[in-house]
């Protein structure tokens, strides 16, 4: 207690110095006056009486600055003195001041965006009440690593198992509202009753879906998400009990989603409704997925070796209870986060790697500048150590000042952060997930604070530690020019550093740039360029039965097809190339139907017209494509691609033979045979294990699912010119059929393919920052150091130059320096970039992490910057006047 | 002249030793006073003294105020609280043990 009234005591003693000092000094006044009195008494002179009682009391300054000490904090006064005198050199020194904080603002503020995304989306748990305990559960076979789960058996899962506490489904499906406004196209899940309770999220305006509603034949109910409360009810809590048609059926709005939950979409949903209710057939097809997602929550003290040993076990038991679909069938269980993050976690590790180097060289380059400075200030600190200044007391100044910058530094990088990681997330949306809850938030601030506190210290450590071996005397002796020889060394081996980081940056860069030149030029298999996709839905009032659908797609078709610009149009569904797969199970004519699923053959599905050919504009090696003559009545056909020939019919002509597609009842007669199109991507086809691709006529889909082809179906178009300026006239030709058709969607192929490139290009937009970040930072650094040199050696180079030297031989000798420390740091960074982009691997594509044109390129680029950044003060050397030089020795 | 400066350490409890027998006093004073119960033999250094006053002032064994001294100047008086009466006391005590502990040390090797 004492101790810490003392301390109060000494902090207050911090304020109102003046007065405390003023009250000091009249209380020894007052002693040395009673001593004056005393030796009067004694008899002595006046002068003598003074002369005692000062000698007595020992010097009034001296007393009062021990009387000082003990009245303040020394360590706190010290730090605000230094702070001081640090800022008032800061402001002496503009230049170096903007660059040193330039610098570290660049390199903190990278450093900060970075850790925000990495803090975000890796660190932070998921937004959910016990987050750990939630777990996704999916289906593996031998064709599938993560399939999507049939209701069938998600509601078998749940009750045979045992591990968790709750289990629930999900599934994204789209909702045409019509009735009130123009039609819209909401973005929403189907949900069990389970779904919100087994996140732990309420909503928050009335209630979720009971069990009841949860099952065929329910009131139809819905929940609706914040935001379209907001835009649509004008956040009005009547919205309860409301009614929303939603494709074609009023749904009662029963609760209101708050508008910070997203599971897997990164954007916000608008509608949610039981899942239980819908009855089609398909989706109540124990072998089909449908995109439907399992979330659940462990118990309490569950491990996940615990719930995957328990689902094994339901898995066996289903696989005898029904071996038609689930034989083969195992079922995953991941944590939910890291079935979220998992995939980008090497990128975005990699990348806080690149980013760290970035602030090492800036580090080091501040290092450079102070080093640069302190020798320059060398005499400075003789004069203060011969007035009595320790060697700690100049060090801890040191410190101070460079901490202080790399606060300033780091306060600047974080307003850099908070505006870059906003830039970045918008120039590549949909990369990562959990992108909404990437923030600023107290762990980055920590984490920048850190950083700028370390690097400070890290880049004050330099100037101070040469400090504490330099002899100041001596300094004072020789007129201030203080120790080069070792400062020299130290500078180059900075340089060397710098420039073996920024090679290494540049590698890195120069691989996911050669990547991605790679994948343009890689060829898709068909024609992405002015091929337009956009799905579209019939309204129920046209779709009551499947003649009717018919019908009106076709009607659809028409609009399009005439649209002027619009040269080939067709219907298609299905799987989407690129974007939405979709894979049906086949079995040869040959062959006995398997017993199973999992032992049939599986290829990706697509729906097609006439046309859907010349829209796509992939290549017909052999037979017909579906034509015109391909009706509801003629006779089954369908068209394979080059890979499913070759795999099933190796030594024979596929055209006449039959496939099985059970699925679909369906025994079509193979009519041609067309080229195979990159449907997992440019650079992830080839490593998929469903290769083979085969295509129905439209009009052949038997009608029981043509409502779920109305659900989600695309029209593909090919234009003459760019099709996003037809876009007007589309959409006028499709409201003229019929004005509740919703087009949405809408993206050209180039714009596909693109996105399916975004990770690799928000990979390579971040490395080929830092590394450009690097570059420009190692070249103001071996700038620094040989403008240093120069000015160091002006008398020696004027010797020279007295002497018969030519200012090419000058030239020479500078630049030949500057290329020297480049060519180390190039060699050292090469060897280093060996070792380091290994951990690329799974980021780049079609090059090797040797690369030896990008080695070799990226050194030459470095080399020639170095060079450029030592040609000025080069030339410098070269203007020298001997006689000017000579002089000033 | 054969004086010793106050030990480090002991400087605290000779003030409060003071102040508890003397009442309020100023720093002159309690300075003349140390050094006449040692009998000259110890030298006050005001360098020491008064950082030590304001020591003992910040743990809040004294207060002090502005008064009048006999001779009508005015002075600052240092006065004991009731945390200083209690302090004097348990230090009183621990130099006591410290003493008789030295004292057996330094006592001649047959008297033990």
């Amino acid at each position: 207690m004492k101790r810490l009234r003392a301390i109060f005591t000494r902090i207050a003693g911090l304020f109102d110095r003046d007065g405390r000092d003023a009250e000091l000094h009249d209380e020894l006044e007052a002693v040395l006056q009673m001593h004056i009195d005393e030796c009067l008494r004694a008899g002595m002179s006046p002068e003598e009486a003074r002369r005692q009682a000062l000698i007595k009391l020992g010097g009034m300054d001296k007393v009062s600055e021990a009387y000082r000490e003990q009245r303040g904090v020394p360590f706190l006064e010290t730090l605000v003195q230094d702070l001081r005198f640090a800022l008032r050199g800061m402001r002496k020194n503009p230049g170096f001041t903007s660059v040193a904080l330039l610098t570290l603002a660049l390199g903190i503020g990278a450093n900060t965006a970075l850790f925000s995304v990495v803090n975000g989306v890796l660190l932070n748990p998921l937004p959910y009440p016990n987050p750990e305990q939630l777990v996704i559960l999916f289906g593996k076979t031998k064709q599938f690593e993560h399939a999507s789960v049939s209701y069938l058996n998600y509601l078998d899962w749940e009750k045979q198992s045992h591990s968790f506490s709750s289990m629930a489904a999900f599934r994204g499906e789209n909702f045409n509202v019509t009735g009130q406004d123009e039609p819209e196209r909401l973005q929403g899940y189907m949900i069990s009753s389970t779904f919100f309770s087994t996140l732990g999220v309420s909503p928050i305006l009335g209630r979720t879906i009971s069990a009841q509603e949860d099952m065929g034949g329910g009131a139809p109910v819905a929940l609706i998400g914040e935001g379209l409360w907001k835009r649509k009810f004008g956040s009005s809590p009547s919205v309860l009990g409301r009614t929303m048609v939603l494709n074609g059926t009023g749904y009662a709005i029963i609760g209101v989603v708050p508008a910070n939950f997203h599971l897997y979409s990164g954007d916000d949903l608008d509608v949610y409704v039981p899942i239980g209710q819908w009855t089609d057939p398909t989706f109540r097809d124990r072998t089909t997925g449908m995109g439907m997602g399992v979330v659940a929550r462990l118990k309490p003290n569950v491990t996940l070796a615990q719930a995957r040993a328990d689902v094994e076990n339901v898995a066996r038991n289903l696989a005898v209870a029904y071996p038609q679909a689930d034989t083969g069938l195992s079922i995953g269980v991941l944590r939910l986060k890291d079935d979220m993050v998992d995939d980008i976690r090497g990128t975005l590790l990699v990348l806080l790697a690149a980013v760290g180097f970035v602030l090492l060289i800036a580090c080091t380059n501040v290092a450079n500048l102070l080093l640069a400075r302190s020798t320059g200030r060398s005499r400075e600190f003789a004069v203060r150590s011969a007035l009595g200044a320790s060697h700690f007391r100049l060090i801890r100044q040191l410190l101070t000042e460079s901490a202080l910058l790399g606060v300033i530094g780091g306060a600047l990088g974080l307003l850099l952060a908070a505006q870059g990681t906003k830039l970045v997330l918008a120039a590549v949306p949909h990369v990562l997930p959990r992108a909404q809850e990437i923030s600023i938030d107290t762990h980055v601030l920590v984490f920048t604070l850190v950083a700028s506190l370390v690097a400070g210290i890290l880049f004050g450590l330099v100037p101070a530690l040469r400090l504490w071996r330099t002899n100041l005397q001596q300094t004072l002796r020789e007129g201030g020019r203080g120790t080069s020889g070792t400062r020299q060394r130290t500078q180059n081996a900075f340089v060397i550093a710098e420039m073996a980081i920024a090679l290494v940056l540049l590698v890195g860069a120069g691989l996911m740039i050669r990547s991605l030149a790679v994948l343009w030029g890689v060829n898709p298999g068909f024609d992405p360029h002015h091929v337009l996709t956009f799905s579209v839905t019939t309204p129920p009032s046209v779709t009551s039965n499947p003649v009717q659908t018919r019908v009106a797609m076709r009607r659809l078709h028409d609009a399009v097809r005439n649209t002027p610009g619009v040269q080939a149009a067709s219907l298609t569904g299905g799987a989407l190339p690129m974007d939405g797969d979709n894979e049906i199970p086949f079995w040869l004519e040959s062959q006995p139907k398997p017993a199973n699923t999992s032992d049939m053959n599986w290829a990706v599905f697509y729906i097609a017209e006439p046309d859907y050919r010349k829209a796509m504009g992939f290549p017909l090696l052999s037979g017909r494509f579906i034509s015109e003559s391909d009706t509801e009545t003629s006779m089954p056909v369908t068209v394979i691609d080059e890979y499913l020939a070759h795999k099933y019919f190796p030594n024979e002509n596929p055209i006449g033979k039959h496939l099985n597609i059970g699925l679909l009842d369906l025994q079509p007669e193979i009519v041609g045979v067309v080229g195979h199109v990159k449907h997992w991507g440019l650079d992830g086809d080839s490593q998929h294990k469903i290769q083979a691709q085969v295509y129905v006529p439209l009009n052949q889909i038997p009608d029981r699912f043509w409502p779920l082809l109305n659900r989600g179906s695309y029209l593909m178009l090919r234009s003459s010119i760019d099709p996003l300026t037809l876009l007007p006239a589309l959409r006028a030709s499709v409201a003229k059929v019929n004005h509740e058709h919703v087009i949405y969607n809408v993206r050209t192929f180039d714009q596909i393919i693109s996105d399916s490139l975004a990770e690799r290009r928000f990979s390579m937009m971040l490395l080929g920052l830092f590394a450009a970040l690097a570059l420009v930072l190692s070249t103001i650094g071996i700038y620094g150091v040989i403008s240093y040199l120069v000015g160091q050696r002006v008398p020696e180079i004027g010797t020279r130059m007295a002497l018969g030297a030519q200012r090419k031989d000058v030239l020479q000798l500078i630049l030949g320096r500057g290329i020297a420390l480049a060519a180390g740091g190039v060699i050292l960074g090469s060897l280093l970039a060996l070792i380091l982009t290994r951990q690329m691997r799974s980021m780049i594509y079609g090059v090797s992490t040797t690369d030896p044109l990008t080695f070799a390129g990226v050194a030459l680029v470095l080399m020639l910057v170095a060079t450029a950044a030592c040609y000025i003060p080069a030339r410098r050397a070269m203007r020298v006047d001997p006689m000017t030089a000579l002089r000033y020795e | 002249m054969g004086q010793k400066e106050v030990r480090q350490g002991t400087l605290a409890l000779m003030v409060l030793k003071t102040l508890e027998s003397m009442g309020p006093l100023h720093g002159y004073g309690i300075a003349r006073r140390i050094e006449q119960i040692s009998g000259d033999l110890l030298s006050v250094n005001y360098g020491t003294l008064y950082p030590a006053l304001l020591k003992l002032e910040q743990e809040g064994y004294i207060v002090s105020e502005w008064g009048v001294s006999d001779n009508n100047r005015r002075a600052k008086y240092y006065r004991l609280t009731r945390a200083g009466r209690k302090q004097v006391e348990h230090e009183t005590r621990d130099w006591e043990e410290t003493t008789e502990i030295l004292a057996r040390f330094l006592a001649p090797e047959g008297s033990r």
